[in-house]
């Protein structure tokens, strides 16, 4: 075997990685000893960033990618995938993080975007990205653009996992309401949704996304994280959910624990027992509009 | 009969999928359930431990009391594959990548393995592999991928990339780096339903 002969980057690779993230939690961090309290924990990959959702929310001014230098600690540090953000059409950021080993890219609205019109064509990378959702048409425009997982938005930093729940329902929802559509009025449905007609058919014949769909915005708590498992999510991102915890080695456990048992109240319940508690948080309602992250993205 | 395909995190429906339609090929229906706990694996006759990430499925089957159950499931000599994170778990001893994160292995095959032996995610590649108990190359899928390193006499190689061994067996255990549940090419799931049916 030469190996000029092996192919990489393919869209089949690309997928492949985010499959064998679900079942797990993903986990914020913005040093190596969190990342390494998170690998202990039992998260199947870690996201690297500056500082967490509410922490970027309470600085305000932009938001950008981590410092390579982070990154690149972060990445010495754990055996388990490394994520990192670049901002929402920041193909430049995407390509340092690519160099840097960043073994998926989010590009994400938690920081500030960098393109008021286009996402990136993530094509172009050999590493998979995954972006954010809100309905079953922004998911389909970002596989377009070369998706590789999806996630819902939710709103992130705020330990309220509303948003996430009206995001996840949404998709689920969008999708159920496909089946027993014919062509053409599938074809109808796409012009509506904004959306490739033959995503929306892969879509319809599949009952599910075509590619991995995970829930993000907002998840605190081993129970948030269970909900969102039964609503359907592969998997779970928990921004920060942990590191603005009381205890968040005992939180970080406990959330892996519950997303392996999510349908199983009584071990939810010990679970959750003892974790200290979970982030404070700011309620979804409360949040000026100008401030809402979730309306980033097009 | 009855198949386990470990479920705690990974590529499992894609592996039930997988064995799904190469049972339906073999006109074979037998049932196929997913082990997150404990209490299952002794009520199987074959098993499958899917891909993943190998430091959480170490963790977590240990947790859930799921570890013993495969080891005493192996020494009765239930036919077992793993693939990817999967063999990395069946191996006795690891690099410095697995030992930094006290990964709780199997012990099942008397090979070493190095982690992410071909590199990160932007090295993960697609191949055309020639593998020893089939007759045409076969398209595999390899992603963080892990390699044996070093193995024992009776450990039979099935496929290799340079020094790197990618696919092997040992007793009832068969061992794969690559992913062969992402892609439509059923011929090693058939191998080892060849070994669960004994023929």
């Amino acid at each position: 075997m030469e190996l000029e002969k092996l192919r990489h980057g393919t869209e089949l690779i690309k997928r492949g990685f985010a499959k064998m993230q679900k079942g797990g939690v993903i986990m914020d961090v913005t040093t190596p000893e969190q990342a390494k309290i998170a690998e202990d924990a039992g998260a199947v990959a870690v996201m690297a960033l500056k500082s967490v959702p509410s922490d970027i929310r309470k600085a305000g001014g932009v938001a950008r990618m981590a410092d390579p230098e982070v990154t690149s600690a972060i990445i010495d540090t754990v055996t388990i995938p490394v994520m990192a953000k670049a901002r929402i059409g920041h193909f430049v950021e995407a390509e340092i993080l690519q160099s840097l080993g960043a073994d998926m890219i989010d590009e994400s609205e938690v920081l500030t975007p960098a393109d008021n019109f286009y996402h990136i064509d993530k094509t172009e990378f050999t590493v998979p990205f995954v972006c954010g959702a809100r309905n079953l048409g922004e998911a389909l425009r970002r596989i377009n653009e070369g998706a590789a997982m999806i996630r819902t938005k939710g709103e992130a930093g705020t330990g309220d996992v509303s948003e996430a729940v009206t995001h996840m329902k949404q998709i689920m929802g969008e999708i159920r309401e496909l089946k027993g559509k014919n062509k053409e009025e599938l074809i109808m449905v796409a012009r509506d949704i904004e959306a490739p007609i033959e995503l929306v058919l892969e879509t319809a014949k599949m009952e599910r996304l075509p590619v991995v769909n995970f829930a993000a915005g907002g998840v605190a708590t081993p129970a948030d994280a269970a909900l969102m498992m039964r609503l359907g999510a592969d998997g779970v991102f928990v921004g920060s959910g942990i590191f603005t915890a009381e205890k968040p080695e005992a939180m970080a456990k406990a959330i892996v624990e519950a997303v392996n048992n999510y349908d199983k109240p009584e071990v939810l319940a010990e679970v959750s027992k003892g974790i200290g508690s979970g982030m404070k948080g700011i309620s979804v309602s409360s949040i000026p509009e100008d401030q809402v992250l979730q309306t980033r993205g097009w | 009969m009855r198949i386990g395909v470990i479920a705690i995190q990974g590529a499992v429906s894609e592996h039930v999928n997988a064995l799904e339609r190469a049972l339906s090929e073999r006109g074979e229906s037998i049932e196929i359930v997913t082990i997150k706990h404990s209490g299952i694996v002794p009520e199987c006759d074959a098993l499958v431990l899917p891909g993943g990430e190998s430091t959480t499925l170490g963790s977590l089957l240990v947790r859930e009391g799921i570890a013993d159950e495969i080891k005493e499931a192996a020494a009765r000599g239930m036919p077992i594959m793993g693939t990817c994170a999967g063999l990395i778990l069946l191996a006795k001893e690891g690099d410095s990548q697995v030992e930094k994160t006290h990964q709780n292995l199997l012990s099942l095959m008397d090979v070493r393995v190095n982690r992410n032996a071909f590199g990160r995610q932007r090295e993960s590649f697609e191949a055309e592999l020639d593998v020893s108990v089939l007759d045409s190359p076969y398209n595999a899928v390899f992603i963080r991928a892990p390699a044996i390193v070093k193995f024992e006499d009776d450990v039979k190689v099935l496929s290799k990339i340079d020094e790197f061994v990618v696919a092997a067996e040992q007793g009832n255990v068969l061992a794969l780096a690559f992913h062969p549940e992402l892609t439509n090419d059923l011929r090693l799931h058939q191998y080892f339903l060849d070994r669960v049916f004994g023929r």
